[in-house]
């Protein structure tokens, strides 16, 4: 099959092993290079990812529309091994070590290499001062490495494989800085939060093997045809419900979103890359891949989008609190993350993984460019420390400038065609969902230019030594804001509305990867809800919008004495979102502690217990087996000896008696020996005389 | 024939007395002069056995000899101390028992045995010159034995010298 | 003619005296002298066999005997005078050295 494949489609395994490669040669020889031959080593292999995705891209289009599907199988990993489906059947187990190229993985591949270079690029310029320079790439391609993995993966359990990796590296990089104590620990945190939907996840993939018979992904739809599943089968719904906890986990939504503002603990670039555009993205491209099983479960799809639509919420309204800039946009991605999953939970998975790219796009250059203000005002991160930069680093601000438009969904960039797309099918699904959306809109456009505002506008309130070394970030730093600030300009055209006149080839592209819902699929051959409704609803939107930025600008410009009254009038409610709700404090005081009451309980059975009958008792044991064994060679062993010798000894008391040293008994003896022989004597004569 | 009997008995008697008297003297001297009076009737018994050779060395050798000696070494010990100490050892009990079954053990067996030896009727034919006849029968038969008697003579000289000198 | 058998009572006589002394007398000297009478108990009997069988061989015997006597005199009177000299004693129960 893979040698009738064009080039780049016949090498798709390459694509991860370039970074692998790279992260290999950091493991082994990385402390001895110089930062140049890093840069170069590291940051080119992700180039040549990139090209590679490009080619393959390239040449997937040469593909026709409907079979734009190639697959490499490298080699089997797991060869067959035959077991028995939950109804019976007979299936084998098989795992390859195989690379599936789709439309859907091509998105994500162009998306994971293109940003993922871009900043690679910054962090040669953002962490040119640190230590540990060829650790820091080494964990960053090893990351790449099992980010392509795992979207290039054509089986769960290689998707697995990939899925653990990105998470080990994002504790790895969580805790660059390891030897602060909260670093480490949000590396912690980030890395047992996301193992329980890895749990769930794991759970998911057994039962889909158990009840499908295999783990491709190519295999699924035969399979969930063949077996003949009812809409709503609650085996379905259960894989799904499975599969959506995992996602959690990974792409922080409720209930598992909270490692993610203390992953802000590391370096920015990583944030950038692993905390916006790429990990988080992670479980959005499973929930995808896997549409075929959730659109035959309508209630998961539900809970999906709840799910989504009130962690947008709920992480919108802590954003609008935080004071740390590099928090905001943590709550920020939470936020629109959530998008991405009120988008495939109301069927739209197309318009979640559109979200997705333009999202990679302004969400990695808002990081970035984070970094750059945290760079030039030699590390300060609290935003009332900011202030009146506009000027100073314009760059910086320009290219933040315009991620932040996206964000807020100013027509024509990327942010707001995405969005809007969403708001559209969320619209078309349930009012209750649009309206979740639509306000949550209204708050990211708020707390985002409240964002700019504070940093950029207004009076300074820098510090003094601070101020005198503000400068604008080097090249390195400043030309991947370009190109993305370019991106979200233009990153969301490819999908133009048909309303307005364009192609949405982008949303053609994908189709024929994911399923769609039932219903819908009955909806659009009804054809698309009324011009005038989308239109309708785009433009309320950015009334929303507008009055979002306005009131940022009347309170953080105009009526800068304002925030702090109203946080007062609002007390106890203010505390509450400020102090996240106290989500962290619940968590602890129902899992975290009593996880530390059980290993406490189970080290105090272990020393009570274990030490004390195990190991003190061997040892007491041991001392008395000895003392037994002493008492039996004192007593019997040396008794028996002694025993002998006091038999001899008293056999030898009559005979000492005898000899007294004094002659005349000896003459005794002698006589009386001569009686004796007296006697015999005269009896043998007597007896021979008769 | 009487007078035969009648010497017999004197010795006899004489000697048996002073030995038993000899053995039970507390002072040493009385003892050695008991033992004396033995030995020369040793002597008579002796003589009335025809053994003219004897009865003269007898009296010579144990008499004039050991005897003295026996005297001399009485002398030169301390015989104050030894007057004044119990005479009899604590087994005279056992001993005098032990010695009388002696004896009457040899007597059953001479009593036993007098018809086969026929001890009542004893030679005639002694030699009649003794003391050539001693002299023939010690240079000529019993040569070998004189030798070591004189070997051993000289030996126990040596060895009484040695034995008696003060501590050089 | 005096029987054969008379002397050799005599001799059984003397031999059983000089036995009891040498058992029961505590002084050394007079154990010696017993001895002494023992000798002279066997020469009687040797010399009363002499002349019942009409030999000298007897006698022969006999001043073998009294040579041996003599000797064995002379060296435990020695004995007794170095014992008497480191020890200031000539009683046999007192000269236990040599027990266990």
């Amino acid at each position: 099959m893979t040698s009738q494949l064009p080039f780049f489609l016949a090498h798709i395994w390459l694509l991860p092993m370039f970074p692998l490669v790279t992260a290999a040669a950091m493991l082994f020889f990385g402390r001895k290079l110089k930062n140049d031959a890093i840069n170069v080593l590291c940051a080119g292999s992700v180039f040549i990812s990139f090209i590679f995705s490009a080619g393959s891209f390239l040449q997937l289009l040469s593909l026709p529309q409907d079979n734009r599907i190639a697959i490499n199988v490298l080699f089997e990993w797991l060869p067959a091994v035959p077991f028995h489906m939950l109804d019976g059947g007979l299936a084998n187990f098989v795992a390859d070590w195989g690379f599936q190229l789709d439309p859907l993985s091509a998105v994500m591949i162009l998306v994971v290499t293109g940003v993922g270079f871009l900043i690679h690029v910054y962090a040669t310029g953002y962490m040119a001062h640190e230590g540990g320079y060829y650790r820091f790439f080494g964990y960053l391609n090893l990351f790449m490495f099992a980010m392509l993995m795992l979207v290039l993966a054509n089986n769960f359990l290689l998707l697995f494989v990939g899925w653990e990796g990105v998470g080990t590296c994002s504790y790895l990089l969580i805790g660059f800085y390891f030897h602060k104590k909260s670093a480490s620990d949000a590396g912690k945190k980030a890395f047992i939060v996301n193992r329980i939907g890895d749990a769930a996840f794991l759970l998911g993939i057994f039962m889909t093997s158990a009840l499908l018979g295999t783990m491709r992904f190519a295999d699924i739809g035969p399979a969930l045809a063949k077996g003949n599943f009812e809409v709503g089968d609650p085996r379905i719904v259960a894989i799904a419900l499975l599969f959506f906890v995992g996602a959690t986990g990974k792409s922080a939504q409720i209930p598992l979103y909270v490692w993610l503002p203390d992953a802000m603990e590391g370096p920015t670039p990583v944030s950038a890359l692993i905390h916006a555009a790429t990990m988080v993205t992670a479980g959005v491209y499973m929930v995808t891949r896997t549409s075929a099983i959730y659109v035959l479960a309508p209630s998961a799809l539900a809970v999906v989008a709840i799910v989504g639509a009130i962690t947008a919420l709920f992480a919108a309204s802590m954003g609008v609190v935080q004071t740390d800039i590099k928090k905001v946009l943590a709550y920020s991605t939470v936020s629109q993350l959530g998008y991405m999953f009120l988008a495939c939970g109301v069927g739209a998975f197309t318009a979640g993984i559109f979200h997705l790219m333009t999202h990679a796009f302004f969400k990695g250059l808002l990081f970035l460019a984070a970094g750059s203000v945290i760079h030039a005002l030699s590390g300060e991160q609290d935003m009332r420390k900011m202030g009146a930069l506009s000027k100073k680093i314009p760059i910086t601000y320009w290219t933040m400038l315009i991620a932040t438009l996206a964000i807020a969904g100013i027509f024509p960039f990327a942010g707001f065609l995405s969005k809007d797309l969403i708001l559209g099918k969320a619209y078309e699904k349930d009012a209750l969902l649009w309206a979740i959306g639509y306000f949550t809109a209204g708050m990211t456009a708020f707390y985002m230019f409240r964002l700019i505002f504070m940093t950029f506008h207004g009076e300074s309130r820098v510090d003094h030594e601070v101020e005198h070394h503000i400068h604008e970030s080097p090249r390195s730093m400043l030309i991947p804001l370009v190109i993305l600030a370019a991106l979200s300009i233009a990153g969301g055209w490819v999908a133009w509305p048909e309303i307005l006149g364009g192609n949405s080839v982008f949303i053609r592209f994908l189709e024929p990867v994911v399923a769609v819902p039932h219903e819908l699929r009955a909806e659009a051959a009804k054809g698309v809800s009324s011009r005038m409704g989308e239109i309708g609803l785009m433009l309320l939107s950015e009334g929303l919008v507008v009055c979002g930025i306005l009131a940022a600008w009347y309170l953080y410009i105009k009526r800068t004495n304002l925030p702090q009254m109203i946080a007062n009038r609002l007390g106890w409610f203010y505390r509450l979102v400020y102090n996240k709700y106290y989500t962290d404090e619940l968590y602890d005081s129902l899992f975290v502690n009593r996880a530390k009451d059980l290993g406490l309980a189970l080290g105090a059975f272990d020393r009570t217990v274990i030490d004390g009958a195990g190991v003190n008792g061997a040892g007491w044991l041991t001392r008395f087996i000895s003392k037994v064994s002493m008492w039996w060679d004192t007593w019997i062993v040396d008794g028996s000896v002694r025993f002998g010798a006091r038999v001899v000894w008293l056999l030898s008391i009559p005979v000492r008696m005898i000899q007294d040293g004094l002659v005349q008994s000896y003459m005794l003896l002698v006589v009386i020996g001569l009686i004796g022989f007296l006697a015999y004597y005269f009896h043998i004569a007597h007896q021979a005389m008769h | 024939m009487i007078l035969n009997q009648v010497l017999f008995y004197f010795f006899a008697l004489l000697a048996v007395g002073s030995a038993i008297l000899m053995v039970t003297r507390r002072n040493i001297i009385h003892g050695a002069v008991f033992l004396i009076s033995t030995l020369l009737a040793t002597a008579g018994i002796f003589l009335q056995l025809q053994a003219e050779f004897l009865f003269v060395v007898q009296i010579i050798l144990y008499v004039g000899g050991i005897m003295v000696l026996f005297v001399f070494v009485i002398m030169l010990v301390n015989l104050d101390v030894a007057l004044r100490q119990i005479q009899f050892n604590r087994q005279k009990y056992l001993a005098a028992v032990l010695a009388l079954v002696l004896a009457t053990q040899v007597g059953f067996a001479l009593w036993v045995a007098r018809a086969g030896l026929n001890l009542s009727n004893p030679s005639d034919k002694m030699p009649a010159r003794n003391t050539e006849a001693i002299g023939d029968a010690i240079f000529q038969r019993y040569m070998l034995p004189f030798e070591i008697a004189s070997v051993l003579l000289l030996v126990a000289m040596i060895g009484a010298v040695v034995m008696a000198k003060r501590r050089v | 003619m005096i029987p054969t058998e008379a002397y050799l009572i005599l001799s059984l006589a003397l031999f059983t005296i000089g036995v009891v002394g040498v058992l029961t007398r505590r002084n050394v000297i007079i154990v010696l002298m017993s001895i002494e009478l023992i000798l002279n108990a066997v020469n009687i009997n040797l010399v009363a066999f002499s002349r019942h069988f009409g030999s000298v061989d007897g006698q022969v015997f006999a001043i073998f005997i009294i040579t041996d006597a003599a000797a064995e005199a002379a060296v435990g009177l020695g004995i007794i005078l170095a014992f008497f000299r480191n020890r200031e004693t000539v009683l046999a129960d007192e000269m236990d050295m040599l027990k266990w």
